[in-house]
């Protein structure tokens, strides 16, 4: 199986559905089985971008909350 | 919701499209003030799609959608909704969407004489012309009141098996959801666009005014949302957090505005924009103070920052007399 590669999204201050937009964007840009690590300051991301994963095949890895910075990693799906 | 369902039983693999265009009214808004915080904070068009089981792509059109919203060739509704042009544009984008992802064709939830200004019988064919889409743009739930299109010559989708609602009454949407098994029935009438909102309009209006041109960034479209907007003269305007909730959020904005807190007492912070005079620093640090817990008090401090410059003020609040209604945007 080809080496994982991890990215790093920065959608701090933006206000949802930016977040999810530019998890969009990039995801489509990587490959199956990828990691995307994202932080945001919108609490909606919690519920949207989970939401937006789960429609689109893609894996919550964890969702934290550290003192209103939210970092989710997430596996690329099909 | 139930468009895509009502296709979606006919075998036809669906997915939905969402266009951002700044001014929806989605979680972040709840999110911002803080007395909504119980309520859930969902993406409505991610909720729907879920339900369905469909793709949902979000598109980022904030960019192209100040030129519909700007210049509207079919004009205005009842406030600042150019909602003609605004489905034309946004048909004309799935169009485009089907085009470069291979998809046949385009349905939407429109029913005849729905609204007022977009969805009547002639407005149909309008939307479907100079969007491009033509005859691949269906709409499953009033198709039978409508001309033949693509998808049905050439019996992808069974006429037959669709649906010919029309005017104001939800009765038949509602009758066909329970059908469906939906129990939640995601958002009938409007209220999901800031556009068709009056208070919010009036904002609108008012910035283009203020800048003598009618332009605006996604940062002005957020700010309109958010806090109490006055307008004491017609070169600046304040906005005022009413809540906690709107102070966190504003704080995110202090770097690009003049800001005014008090200092000796509790109090909202204001973002200030435009160029104020000696004179007019004072009148903002009264109103400042007005809106603070010190609004009874004799004196109340209040700070001013300007691209790290700090200046206080000592004041008395304004009355709530002195603040006339002409000042609220
Ligand atoms: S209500 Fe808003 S989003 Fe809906 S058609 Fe009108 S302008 Fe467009």
């Amino acid at each position: 199986m080809a080496c994982m590669n991890k990215q790093f999204l920065d959608a701090r201050r933006l206000l949802c559905p930016m977040p999810v937009i530019r998890v969009q964007d990039k995801i489509k840009t990587m490959a199956l089985g990828d990691q995307l690590e994202v932080v945001c300051t919108d609490p909606g991301v919690m519920q949207d971008i989970p939401a937006w994963c789960r429609i689109n095949g893609h894996q919550i890895l964890s969702a934290n909350n550290n003192a209103g910075e939210f970092t989710i990693n997430i596996i690329v799906g099909d | 919701m139930l468009a895509t369902k009502a296709i979606m039983e006919q075998g036809v693999h669906v997915e939905g499209i969402n266009f951002f265009t700044g001014f929806c009214v989605e979680g972040h808004t709840h999110a911002i003030r803080k007395k909504d915080k119980a309520k859930p904070k969902r993406n409505n068009s991610l909720w729907v799609a879920e339900q369905l089981g469909i793709k949902l792509h979000i598109i980022d059109v904030i960019e192209e959608y100040k030129n519909v919203l700007i210049n509207p060739q079919h004009g205005y509704g009842a406030n600042l909704n150019p909602c003609l042009d605004c489905k034309v544009f946004m048909v004309q984008k799935a169009q485009q969407w089907i085009e470069e992802n291979d998809f046949d064709f385009i349905i939407t939830g429109e029913v005849i004489g729905q609204r007022p200004m977009s969805q009547r019988k002639d407005t149909m064919p309008v939307i479907a012309r100079e969007s491009g889409a033509n005859e691949r743009l269906l709409r499953p739930l009033c198709a039978k009141n409508l001309p033949e299109t693509l998808p049905e010559k050439e019996g992808w989708v069974n006429r037959e098996e669709l649906y010919d609602f029309s005017g104001r009454t939800r009765k038949p949407q509602m009758a066909l959801a329970e059908q469906f098994g939906f129990t939640e029935y995601a958002q009938p009438a409007g209220g999901c666009c800031f556009l068709t909102d009056k208070s919010y309009s009036d904002k609108l209006v008012d910035l283009w005014t203020a800048r003598g041109k009618k332009e605006y960034e996604l940062d002005d479209v957020m700010l309109l949302k958010v806090g109490r907007h006055l307008r004491p003269k017609a070169h600046f305007k304040m906005i005022i957090a009413r809540e906690e909730g709107e102070n966190n959020f504003l704080q995110g904005y202090k770097n690009m505005f003049q800001t005014m807190t008090t200092v000796s007492h509790p109090g909202p912070l204001v973002l200030i924009d435009g160029t104020l005079s000696e004179q007019d620093c004072w009148l903002a640090a009264q109103i400042t103070a007005r809106y603070s817990q010190g609004r009874e008090a004799e004196q109340v401090e209040v700070k001013m920052t300007q691209q790290g410059e700090e200046k206080s003020f000592l004041v008395t609040p304004l009355s709530s007399e002195e603040i006339p209604k002409e000042w609220h945007v």
